[in-house]
Order: structure tokens, then sequence, then C-alpha cells
């Protein structure tokens, strides 16, 4: 390759298009930075500054949410940037947002340097973004391994923990394998497109379009198949579907809550993003392929998801296992999309309920855990409407959202992949999730049950087994209420939201 | 005046959910307790001005005050369209009167956590009148659900024995039947090919193109299902009694009463007019479950009670069985008779569960064998109690009457044996309204009973306790003395609905 291709290729890098991701860099830089420069006594105002520039970041992003290169690829067809990518970025930076906010109140109960916490959620947080836009499958992979070695140490940052190393172990095994398998079906896919004697094959293998294009020159093809399925394998652990949620329970467990806030929102939303655009698009003409396997998959996941939470007694595990069910509801909508244009659009919303709701409930818990953030038990919710009755209200409405009961946002967004799947014939699986709901209801509200119903008797003989709760600060408090009025506001009112979402 | 400067259905709705935001915000107790009086009178006021002109303003498909206001789903035929015709009207202004008798009672009560407990109230109080003021059948649902999850949060805080497994038990039941009856209304949607929830465009599209007879047997029968085990259909009821009982009093009016007419609203709003041959497919099957099921094995099963509020739930129970016939006989008089019923009905148990709370106040519990002699120092709380007993066994002069003779009318022609039967279940309600009747206020007082008046002898019903028994129970004796004020409206609305949609098959066989 000479230097002309190299100065070609670089005249098409717009760097102007990933400048929210640029600026989360540079942030996360400056925050070392300071954390050398400023007295230590300042330093508690490091994490102000990145909650401080997220929330600039984001609303640089809003302000310009149609950016010239909207549509149009960038960096050599490295990325593409499309609306549903604007709306993943925004919906990154706000996850971003609210687990710095959670780490604030996480933090402060751990002898635990903080600073670097945050400077690896706001690389994490860019990754994400890029992820979200990638039309390369380097740029996939790079990103997608930014993301989860970011996760490796966020997982087990309170180090004093076991529990938390633990768990970054198990995420450090499980994601090596879930990376090997991703990188296997790559490389078949790319050595299959590769291969002269078939019709369309391409040099340029590792790009969407012509991968995409060779796909549908070769619509049965052995090895692609083979590398199709590894690579949506690779995908489904990120998302924690069935059979690849093994290490759900235990990591949601160990990590710190505000990481497995992360894990369950941002992970999570960061594979469905992938996973649509994949489905979608890329392996479109594999559809006959792709679709009967998340069926299959969304199946498992729901049933397992809502069965195994039924039993448990640690909160952290529940939320863990409840959000598998959870997976189980979005891959249904996947499904639904191959046929059913509102499907994406369903996707979008139910995630965007499944944060707001999600946060509400991870926010609740940060309050009421003690030192050992890994021990958080049903038990300690006792009596909790009657102490406080802000954090039982906000922890009722997350719940009552995450089980899909109206007028909250969760509702909603549980009926548009509801109409969508049935528009796109999945019949036998809407029943399946019907019966899911009605199973989550028993978790959910025993939970709630917990909080509310149970009068608490202290024990005469021993001290009182529930750790003392934070009381609420004020950004805090701020935040968590608006996290319920958001969940009760896009239940009633969806707005341009809801035109927007079903226009498609 | 007919003309109101404002949504008089959207004020009554939003009124009583923008009082419970208040309270949730931070309103204090005071202003809280001042201003639920007028939340729960503003709907009063709305449902009598509307059913006061109802027969007056211009109607659109037999539907009045017709409102439709956008909230940003209509690209999914999702709005929210607000209007009564002459089936809501009747559920719209006992909503009201039941919800006003409710608040006060529990304004009254002196409630623990009273803010909270008149918040919840107040949400349920809105999304009831929003129920039956919808003609958007999604609004339809949503409103019935924002009703619902308050009762959870009251039976399992409030709640007397039991409260906690209660709670739970009447949440898993009602969800299913919700999210099998919402996979039915989904079918609906997607399979009518209208694109829209509106009821009205629904209706005109399926007049025009009639589901297959196969897809309305399917959504007849999920909804069915999902409705039935929302009304206590056999042998799915037995969430109803349990709640019922755990339930606290101003709870259990509001859900037996009203909400749970939901289900049997739907049937004959939405069902009946769009799937007329799916329900005629099911009216043997749901005819009979009724009649043996909810009539007669529940209806001995109420006889053998020994909790007052219990009893009182399982003959609730058993009068949905009468509502289930009624549906199940099908033309016009059939679910006429049912919607009479579900008014005077919703009235009559609001009242005795009413009557029983104070009773318990008097006698510190529930167990009709503990009692005894309650009449001689509480004659008033004694005649109420008889007169509630007395309308909810069916006799003429109050409104229950009417409505189990159109039933029972319509039946005749469905089948003479179900009316046998059903009619038998009559003196079984007769049987168990007159013997606790006789077991709480006359014979000798019991010896656990003297104790306990002893300590503190219970005097009769006081106003605040009064004025909400009187206008339950003067509202059963003006339908029942002047039924036209509701069947006029009643007959207009069913007239059409019965004989406009094609039929696919040809009418139900019969015995």
């Amino acid at each position: 390759m000479n230097l002309e291709v190299v100065k070609l290729a670089a005249a098409d890098n717009q760097w102007g298009a990933i400048f929210p991701e640029l600026m989360l860099a540079c942030l996360a830089l400056a925050l070392l930075g300071l954390e050398i420069v400023l007295p230590k006594k300042l330093h508690v105002y490091i994490p102000d500054f990145a909650l401080s520039g997220l929330v600039g970041t984001l609303a640089g992003l809003l302000f310009n949410f149609r950016p010239a290169t909207l549509g149009h690829d960038t960096f050599n067809g490295l990325l593409h940037h499309s609306e549903p990518g604007q709306v993943m970025r925004a919906f990154f930076l706000l996850v971003a947002i609210l687990v710095c906010v959670l780490a604030r109140v996480s933090l402060a109960k751990q002898k635990m340097p903080r600073i670097e916490f945050y400077h690896l959620v706001l690389i994490v947080t860019g990754a994400m973004m890029l992820l979200a836009q990638s039309n390369h499958f380097v740029m996939l992979f790079v990103a997608l391994e930014t993301v989860t070695i970011g996760f490796y140490i966020l997982v087990s940052y309170f180090r004093t923990s076991t529990a938390s190393l633990e768990a970054g172990l198990k995420y450090l095994v499980m994601g090596a394998l879930s990376s090997g398998m991703l990188l296997f079906g790559i490389a078949l896919l790319y050595g299959v497109a590769g291969n002269p004697d078939l019709p369309a094959h391409t040099a340029s293998a590792m790009n969407f379009n012509a991968l995409a294009q060779f796909l549908a020159a070769n619509p049965h093809h052995f090895l692609a198949s083979t590398g199709i399925v590894l690579v949506l394998a690779g995908v489904a652990f990120k998302i924690g579907a069935f059979p690849f949620q093994i290490w759900v329970p235990d990591v949601y467990q160990g990590a710190p809550t505000p990481v497995t806030a992360f894990l369950a929102v941002g992970s999570k939303a960061a594979g469905f993003a992938v996973l649509l655009i994949l489905a979608r698009d890329v392996f479109a003409s594999y559809a006959w392929l792709v679709m009967p396997v998340l069926t299959a998959m969304a199946a498992a996941t729901i049933v397992f998801g809502n069965l195994a939470a039924l039993t448990q007694h640690n909160v952290k595990r529940l939320i863990g296992l409840s959000g598998v069910s959870h997976a189980g509801f979005l891959l249904l909508g996947v499904v639904a999309s191959a046929t059913v244009p509102m499907a994406q659009g369903a996707i979008y919303f139910y995630l965007f309920a499944y944060l707001i709701a999600s946060f509400a409930v991870f926010g609740v818990m940060t309050h009421v855990a003690g030192a050992n953030d890994s021990d958080q038990d049903l038990d300690h919710y006792a009596g909790l409407a009657k102490e406080s009755p802000f954090l039982a209200a906000v922890l009722a409405i997350g719940l009552g959202s995450l089980a899909g009961i109206p007028p909250l946002a969760g509702f909603m967004g549980k009926l548009f992949i509801f109409i969508s799947a049935f528009q796109g014939g999945a019949r036998w699986l809407l029943a399946l999730a019907a019966a899911g709901v009605v199973i989550s209801i028993y978790y959910y509200f025993g939970w709630i049950k917990a909080a509310f119903f149970e009068q608490w008797t202290p024990p005469a003989d021993t001290a009182d087994p529930r750790p003392a709760r934070t009381p609420v600060s004020f950004v805090s408090g701020l935040t968590l209420g608006s996290l319920a009025l958001a969940s009760v506001l896009l239940g009633f009112y969806q707005g341009p939201l809801g035109q927007w979402l079903t226009m498609k | 005046m007919s003309q109101l400067p404002f949504d008089p259905l959207l004020l009554s709705i939003a009124a009583p959910l923008a009082l419970a935001l208040a309270i949730a915000l931070g309103l204090p107790k005071r202003w809280s307790v001042l201003l639920a009086y007028g939340a729960f009178a503003i709907p009063v006021l709305m449902a009598l001005h509307v059913w006061f002109h109802f027969g007056d303003v211009a109607k659109d498909h037999g539907y009045a005050f017709l409102t439709r206001y956008s909230t940003g789903l209509d690209g999914l035929g999702i709005g929210l369209k607000l209007g009564l015709n002459g089936i809501s009207l009747p559920l719209f202004v006992l909503a009201a009167l039941v919800g006003l008798a409710a608040g006060l009672y529990a304004i009254q009560s002196g409630a623990e956590r009273l803010k909270i407990y008149l918040m919840l109230l107040l949400i349920m109080q809105g999304g009831l009148m929003g129920v039956f003021a919808s003609v958007d059948v999604f609004f339809f649902y949503f409103f019935h659900e924002l009703a619902l999850i308050p009762t959870f949060i009251m039976v399992g805080v409030w709640g007397g024995r039991d409260r906690s497994y209660a709670a739970m038990k009447l949440t898993i039941y009602l969800t299913l039947g919700a999210m099998v009856s919402l996979l039915g209304l989904i079918m609906l949607y997607v399979k009518s090919g209208a694109q829209t929830f509106d009821l009205i465009a629904l209706r005109d599209h399926l007049a025009a193109h009639p589901l297959g007879a196969t897809l309305q047997h399917n959504i007849a029968g999920l909804l069915l299902f999902g409705l039935g085990v929302l009304v206590s259909l056999w042998p799915l009821h037995t969430w109803a009694p349990l709640g019922y009982g755990a339930a606290p009093s101003s709870a259990a009016m509001l859900h037996a009463g009203v909400l749970k007419k939901f289900g049997l609203y739907g049937l004959i709003q939405i069902a009946l007019p769009l799937l007329p041959d799916g329900l005629a497919h099911w009216s043997h099957p749901l005819a009979w479950l009724a009649v043996i099921g909810n009539i007669l094995i529940v209806g001995l099963i109420t006889i053998a009670q020994r909790d007052l509020k219990q009893m009182i739930g399982y003959s609730s129970v058993m009068h949905m069985g009468y509502a289930f016939l009624g549906i199940a006989a099908g033309g016009i008089i059939g679910p006429g008779g049912v919607v009479l019923l579900m008014v005077a009905h919703g009235l009559s148990v609001a009242l005795l569960f009413l009557l029983a709370t104070a009773i318990y106040h008097r006698t510190q519990t529930f167990a009709m064998d503990e009692m005894g002699g309650l009449a001689q120092k509480t004659p008033v709380l004694a005649a109420f109690f008889v007169a509630a007993t007395l309308a909810s066994i069916g006799l003429p002069g109050f409104a229950n009457f009417w409505g189990e003779l159109a039933i029972f009318v319509a039946l005749w022609k469905f089948s003479p044996l179900i009316t046998a039967l059903a009619v038998a279940g009559v003196v079984i309600s007769a049987v168990y309204g007159l013997r606790s009747a006789a077991r709480v206020f006359f014979g000798p007082s019991t010896e656990a009973l003297a104790k306990v008046t002893a300590a503190r002898p219970p005097a009769d019903l006081g106003w605040p306790e009064k004025i909400p028994a009187l206008i339950l129970l003067a509202a059963l004796l003006f339908v029942g003395f002047w039924p036209k004020s509701l069947t006029g409206p009643i007959n207009a609305a069913l007239t059409p609905a019965a004989a406009a949609p094609a039929r696919v098959v040809p009418s139900a066989p019969s015995l």
C-alpha cells in the first residue's frame, strides 16, 4: 500500500463525525490529568467534572442531532451514521450520566480510588457509541473489546471484596470465550467471502455492505452459515441470552452496583444495537437461518429468565435474571423486525423504558446497600416504605415499569413489542412472552411486598441485620425523582417520541 | 345548559388524578383531605350533568360528548378518544357515585397514613372514570390497569387478615386475566385490518368486513377467558372472596362495585358488536359454567360462610353468574339486563361492604357467629343492612330486580333448563342474605359480643357514615322505581349494535 492510498484513505476521515466520542476520550484523559495536577482535597470535584462533561456532550449531541454526515459512511466505511445510531449514542450518554450518579453514592461506602472508575466509564461509553455505529467487523470487534476489557476492570473494581474479584474472573473467562467465538465467526465469514471461486466474492469482506452483497449472492453456503451462527453466539453472550446467560447471576451479584446497572442496561443495549444491524441488514439474506435461531433463543431466554428469577433472594441476582427475561422480550422484537418495520422503533422504546426503570431500581439499591455491596438481600428492604417513603415509591414505580404494568413506560414498551410480534406472526412466542409477564409479576411484587407490606420487628438478641440506609442527597434525589416521573409520563404521553417510533 | 365550557369527561378523569399527583408531590394533609371532597364530588357532578343532558345532545354512532386528544401514537391508531353511549353512561354514573361514597367513607375512616390512602383511591377513581369514558379500546384497557394497581397496594398495606397473601394472589390472577385479554385485543387490532383502536372506527370497519368464523371464535375465547378471570368466572374466582375479605372497605367498594364490571362491560361494548359469532359460539359453555359454577356451587359456598366480609365477597361472585347468563342469552334484553344489573349490583355490593366495615367497628369481628342482637343497639345500621340485603336478593323496588328480571326473560328463550337453575339461585341468595341479617342483627347477643359491647357500647350510624350509605341506597331506590331513566339509553345503544353487524353463521343452536 503506497502513500497515495493512505492519503486517500485519510481524506475520508471526518473527525467531526465522531466528535462526541472524541469528547469522551479527552474528558477521560483530563480526569487522570486533573488527579495528578489538583491538590488532594479538590479531588472530590473530579466526579462532578466528569458528570458535567457528560451532560455537556449529551446536550451537544441533542443540539446537533442531524449532522451533515447522517446517512453516510465515514472512515472508509468503518462507521455508518444513521438515525438509530444517533438515538443509541444519546442512550449510552444517558446511561453514563446515570452510572456516574449512582457511583457517587456507591463509591462513598468503599475505601477505593475514585477517579479511575469514572475514567473507565467514559472510555467504555465512547466504545459503546462507536459500536452502535460500526459498519465493519474490525470496528465492531475493536469497539466490543474496548467495552469488554473496560468491564473486566469495572466488575472487579471493589478489589477488597472477594465476590467482586470472583465476578471479574468469571466475566473475564466467559468474555474471552465469547470473543473467541465471535472472532472465529468473523474469520469464517471473511474467509468464505474472499474465496475467488464464489460469486460476488470481495476483498473487503469485513465491510458490512460488501459482506451483505456476498451473502445475498450465496444464500445457502454452509461455512457462511457456521460463521453467522458463531457471530450471533458472540453477541448473545453480551445480551445474556440463553444458553449464554450462565455468567449473569454471579457477575451481576459480585460487580459494584453501578457497574451492574451499566452491564444490565448499557452492555445489553449495545448488544441489541449490534444485533439489529447484523440481523436486519447484514445477515438479511440468511433470515431463514437467523430468525429461527433467534426465535428459539428468545423462547428459551424468556422461560429461563423468569423461572430462574422466581427463587432468588439476593436482589442483584434477581434483577440480573429478570434482565435475562427482558433480553428475551427484546429478542422477540428483533425476530419481528425482520418483517415488521415498526418493531425497530418498538425495540428502541423498550430500551429507553428499560433504562429509566432499571436505573430507578438500581438507584434505590445503591442507597439501601451497605458496605458489603454483593450482599443485598430482599429482607434488607423490610420496612422501607415506613422509613424512607421516597425510595420505596421510586422502587415501586421502577419495578412496576419493569414488570410492564400500565400506565408505566415499561407497559408501552411491551405493548409495542407484542403488537409488532403479532404482526410478524410470532404467535406462540407471544403467548410464551405473555406467560412470562405473568410469572414475572410474582418476583417483582415479592420485592415490592418486602418493601411495603412487611412489618419490620427488629430481633431482640442480635443487631439489626439490615445495613444502614444512605440518606438521599439532592443530586440523587433529583435523579431518582425524575426517573420515576419519566416512567409515569412516558406511559401516559409518548408525544413526539411516539410519533417518531410509529411513523417508520 | 347542555354546553359546558370544558370537556366534562376529561375533567372527571383529570380532577382525581391531578389531586393524586399533587398529594404525591407533597401536598399537606389538611389540604389533601379538603380537596379530596372536591375531587370525588366533581365526577359525580359531571356524571349527573351528562346523564341529564344525554337525551338531547348530538350523537355520533350513539356516542355523545365525543372528544379526541392525541398522545403521539396516532401512527398506531391510538388516541385518547372520550365519549359516552347508552351502555357506558349508566356505568359512568355508577363509577362516580360509588367513588364519592368510597371517598367519603375513606375520609371519615381516619385510616393510618390517610394521605397515601386517599392518593391511591383517587388514582383508582380517575382510572374508573376513564374506563367508561374511553371510546378507544387501548385506553379502555389502560385505564382499567391504572385503577387496578392501587387495589393491590391498598390490599397489601391497609388490608386485614392474610393481606400479604391476598394481595399477591389478587395480583397474579388479575394480571393473568389482563394479559390474556390484552392478547385478545391485540389480535382483534391486527386481524381487523383497520389499524386503529378506535371503537367506532373498528365497528364501522368490521361491519363492512366481518372477521371469519374461526378468527371470531379464537378472539372471543381469549377475551372470555381473560375478562372472565377479571369478573371472577368460576372456577377462576378464588381471588375474589379472599381479596375482598382482606381489602380495606373503600378499596373493596370500588373494586367489587365498579372495577370488576370492566370485564362484563368489555364483553358487551367490544365483543358483542365486533364478534357476535364468537360470543354465540361460546354462549353455551359460558352459560353452563355460570349457572353451575357461579350461581349454584358458589351460592352454596356462600351459605356456609361465617365471615361477613367473605360472605359478601362470595355473593358478589355469585351475582356475576347472572351477568354472564345475560351475555350468553344475547339479544337486546339480555345484555341490557346485564348493564342494569351491573349498576344495581355495584351500588348494593358497595353498600354491603361499607356496612360490613361499620359493623366491624362496633363488634371488632367479622365472624357472624360472634354477633347477634345488634339491631337493638344500632337500629339505623340494621335498617340499612336489611335494605341492602333485600336489594341484593333482588326484591322489587330495588334496581337489582329489573336487571335480574330482564336476564331471566332473555334466558328463557335461550334455555328454559338454565333459567330454572338460575331462578333456584335466587332462593339460595335469599337464604344466605336473610340468614346473615338474622345472625348479625337479631336473636340473642353472644357472649363474645357482650364482652366487646360492655367495653365500648356501640353507637348507631353517625352522619359521616350515613351520608355515603344514603347516596348508594338512594341511587338503588331511584333506579328501582324509575328504571326507564337508564333503560332508555341502554336500549338505544344496544338496538343497532345487535342488528347491524353481518353474521357469518346463522344464529346459535338452542337446546
